[in-house]
C-alpha cells in the first residue's frame, strides 16, 4: 500500500510530503504518525510541505488534526516550508490553521521544536 | 481559442487528476502562480464535493477567450441527492459530512465568478470561472 515515509531522529519524526496526496493517503499518514509518536516516544513532529503546490481544506484539516493529536500524545508539531501562493490561498479559502505552529524552513522548524522541548531564556508559550 | 475537455470525478484519485489537469491548463493560459494555486484549490474543493456528496460525476474544463481576456471555467456536475438549502451550504462552517464546511464558500472566494444550481433528488451543478 502506498505510504508517505516517516523518518525518525532520536527525538523527532520528520515527514516530507512530496506527492500530490489523495485523501486516503492523507488519512494513512495521520494514522501512521500517531502510531509512531507512541511507539518511539517522539516529542516532536516536523512536517515539510515545501513541495506541496496545493493545500485545500482536506489537507489543511489533516494538518490541523495531526497537530491536535500529537499535542494530546505529548508531542509538538511544526509545519515548515509553506509556499507563499499556498499561504495566500489558504487564508482566502478561510483556513488559517489555528493551533498549528509553523516555521519558514526545516532548520527553523527544528530550532522551534528544540526550544519548546528544552526551553530557552525566552521559552514558554 | 475556446476549448473544452470532460473528465470523470468519481474517486479521490480523480480529485488529484482534476487538480493536475486544472494546473496544466492554468499554466498554459499564463496564470500567475497565485492565480494557478487559487483555481486549483477551488477545483479540489469542488471535485471532492462531487465525489463525497454527489456520488461522483464529471467536470467540464473550458478555456475562454473574451476579447483580450483569457479565462478558465470549471463546471462540476453530479446526479446526487442535490442540495435542499443553498443558502445554508454556502455558509462557512456548515457541513453535512465530516468536512470543515469551507468547500463551497471557499471555492467562491477563490474564483471571479461562481454559479450553483441544485435540485433535490436531481443533482448539483457548480461552475467557477477565473480570469487571468
Amino acid at each position: 500500500m502506498e505510504r508517505i515515509p516517516i523518518l525518525r531522529t532520536s527525538e523527532f519524526l520528520l515527514v516530507t510530503i512530496q506527492v500530490d496526496m489523495h485523501d486516503r493517503l492523507a488519512m494513512t499518514l495521520q494514522e501512521d504518525l500517531t502510531d509512531q509518536i507512541v511507539r518511539h516516544h517522539s516529542r516532536g513532529v516536523l512536517i515539510d510541505i515545501s513541495t506541496l503546490e496545493v493545500v485545500d481544506s482536506f489537507i489543511g484539516r489533516m494538518i490541523g488534526n495531526i497537530a491536535a493529536m500529537s499535542r494530546v500524545l505529548d508531542a509538538e508539531t511544526v509545519v515548515v516550508g509553506m509556499r507563499p501562493a499556498v499561504a495566500i490561498t489558504l487564508v482566502e479559502l478561510g483556513l488559517s490553521l489555528p493551533g498549528v505552529r509553523t516555521a519558514l524552513n526545516v532548520d527553523k522548524g527544528m530550532d522551534l521544536l528544540r526550544r519548546s522541548l528544552h526551553g530557552t531564556p525566552n521559552g514558554g508559550s | 481559442m475556446n476549448a473544452e475537455e470532460l473528465r470523470a470525478v468519481r474517486s479521490s484519485e480523480d480529485v488529484v487528476l482534476v487538480r493536475q489537469a486544472v494546473r496544466a491548463l492554468a499554466v498554459k493560459l499564463g496564470f500567475s502562480l497565485v492565480e494557478q494555486t487559487k483555481i486549483v484549490t477551488a477545483a479540489s474543493e469542488l471535485a471532492r464535493n462531487t465525489v463525497d456528496y454527489g456520488g461522483g460525476g464529471f467536470v467540464r474544463l473550458q478555456t475562454l477567450a473574451a476579447g483580450p481576456r483569457v479565462g478558465l471555467r470549471l463546471t462540476f456536475e453530479d446526479k446526487g441527492p442535490g442540495i435542499e438549502n443553498l443558502e445554508l451550504v454556502m455558509k462557512d462552517g456548515y457541513t453535512s459530512g465530516g468536512g470543515l464546511g469551507l468547500g463551497l464558500g471557499g471555492a467562491k472566494r477563490l474564483s471571479n465568478e461562481f454559479e450553483i444550481v441544485s435540485r433535490p433528488g436531481e443533482g448539483t451543478r457548480v461552475s467557477i470561472t477565473r480570469w487571468r
